[in-house]
């Protein structure tokens, strides 16, 4: 068991186009810092995104958004699914 | 006696015969108002349902001609209509499906000074634009007017579907504050699209759409879908209305403020007038480049920063200032995100100027990447 990390296309372009990727269990931060970790420009674009006033990418733990339970501090475990949500536009 | 007359009794009857919507339901329909805005991917499955459905009155907004790579997943419009206005085509295609409906046409952009005027009136909004800056100005229409907003945007193999606006629910600015900045998110022309999956997002905002209309089910307020057409799943996350939202929470927003489409379609391959970028700008000018910089903003915008050596020519008074641009140099344009330079550089090349380049991003990204002493905002 670990942590799923489900990526939107949108940043797994920047991770050698893989969307799905497990982490061990930790908090949000440790987590996305793993995933990101063999890519550092997948690291960089999820920083930007995801600093203050500048949120078009939301980080979920299964369905609720961290920015509501915690933030990066929040603590996922073995099973539970973090979704990466960024904006797209496209119609 | 029923609103509804005998052809149209029987056009319905699968609905009417549904106890959730009945004859009373389908004269709701009948007497209801739906904007769709964008006639593309998404507004195709949209007006085409809706005006299946029998609502009563639908307004479509579009500015753009039908073209072939449109067809791929704009099932609206037909062979028969490339070159044609979207709107004449939709129409054409409605009115053969449904003769009952009314249609208002609205062949212009939305914007800050027509949002309101347009959106006002109708019961329920849905958004099928392909481009952030619409998507935020359809957003802060909806919250300004308490009209609910049946969200919908595709990317690739991806979708997301949402209520916003609706009585006591988030708005889109409650999910996404701000839009991303130019080049961060890719719209559909650079990154491509399963032509069925507007289908699918289509389809889910146009159920939304009745629903609201109806007053039946559960309507996605608070929740957004999100669609992954590969792996075939369907995932639903909360969306909380934020206190901080600046449009529904704050209540800062109190008017419409143009946004700068930072995700605009670029222009095609070959074309005159090509994207130049920051980091390009910078490093031909450390080499002896000299282009006459041309900054196309407002003059609040000049006071917040600028770029050295640049000169102020807001977009709308470049017309009549023709004459002050010198014909013999390089001509490089920027402003705030990079869309009304591109305005400015057609403009420019139709006025008879050979030379002249597109700042890509903008001031924001030669912020982000060359000066970091230039103010965001
Ligand atoms: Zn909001």
């Amino acid at each position: 068991m670990a942590v799923t990390v489900v990526l939107p296309s949108v940043l797994a372009r920047f991770a050698g186009g893989q969307r799905t990727h497990a982490s061990p269990a930790g908090t949000i931060e440790e987590v996305l810092a793993r995933v990101a970790q063999p890519y550092p420009e997948l690291g960089k674009r999820l920083a930007d995104a995801t600093r203050d006033g500048n949120e078009f990418v939301t980080v979920y733990l299964n369905d609720e958004d961290t920015r509501f339970s915690g933030g990066f501090e929040t603590y996922a475990a073995d099973g539970d699914e973090v979704t990466i949500v960024s904006a797209i536009a496209g119609g | 006696m029923s609103l509804l007359s005998g052809p149209e009794l029987a056009r319905y009857d699968r609905h009417i015969i549904l106890p959730e919507v009945g004859l009373a339901g389908q004269e709701r329909l009948k007497q209801s108002r739906v904007l769709i805005v964008g006639c593309g991917g998404l507004g195709s499955p949209v007006a085409l349902y809706l005006a299946a459905a029998g609502v009563g009155h639908l307004g479509l907004v579009d500015f753009d001609q039908v073209d072939a790579s449109n067809l791929q997943r704009q099932i609206l419009h037909g062979t028969s209509t490339i070159g044609r206005s979207k709107l004449e085509s939709a129409e054409a295609r409605l009115l053969n499906l449904n003769p009952y409906v009314r249609f208002e046409r609205y062949e212009t952009r939305l914007s800050a000074q027509n949002a309101l005027e347009i959106i006002r009136g109708y019961d329920v909004v849905v958004d099928g634009t392909d481009n952030f800056a619409t998507r935020y100005l359809v957003n802060d229409a909806c919250v300004l007017l308490g009209v609910p907003n049946a969200y919908g945007s595709i990317y690739r193999f991806e979708g997301q579907a949402s209520v916003f606006a609706a009585d006591g629910g988030p708005c889109y600015r409650c999910l996404f504050r701000q839009p991303p900045p130019a080049g961060a998110v890719p719209n559909c022309a650079e990154g491509g699209v399963l032509g069925v999956l507007p289908g699918l997002v289509g389809t889910i905002q146009a159920t939304e759409a009745i629903k609201l209309l109806l007053g039946i089910g559960r309507p996605l307020v608070g929740e957004l879908l999100l669609v992954d057409a590969l792996e075939m799943r369907f995932r639903r996350v909360k969306v909380r209305k934020d206190p901080g939202c600046p449009a529904c929470g704050t209540r800062t927003i109190q008017s419409l403020e143009e946004i700068d489409a930072v995700c605009e379609l670029p222009p095609p391959e070959g074309a005159p007038g090509r994207d130049l970028s920051v980091a390009a700008l910078a490093e031909r000018r450390r080499s002896g480049w000299n282009p006459y910089l041309l900054d196309v903003r407002e003059p609040h915008e000049w006071t917040i920063g600028r770029i050295d050596g640049a000169v102020l020519i807001p977009l709308g008074a470049l017309p009549r200032r023709l004459a002050e641009i010198p014909a013999d140099r390089d001509v490089v344009v920027y402003c705030k995100g990079g869309v009304r330079s591109r305005q400015a550089v057609e403009a420019l090349l139709e006025a008879g100027f050979g030379r002249v380049e597109n700042l890509e991003g903008g001031i924001l990204a030669w912020s982000a990447e060359i000066d970091p002493s230039i103010p965001r905002y």
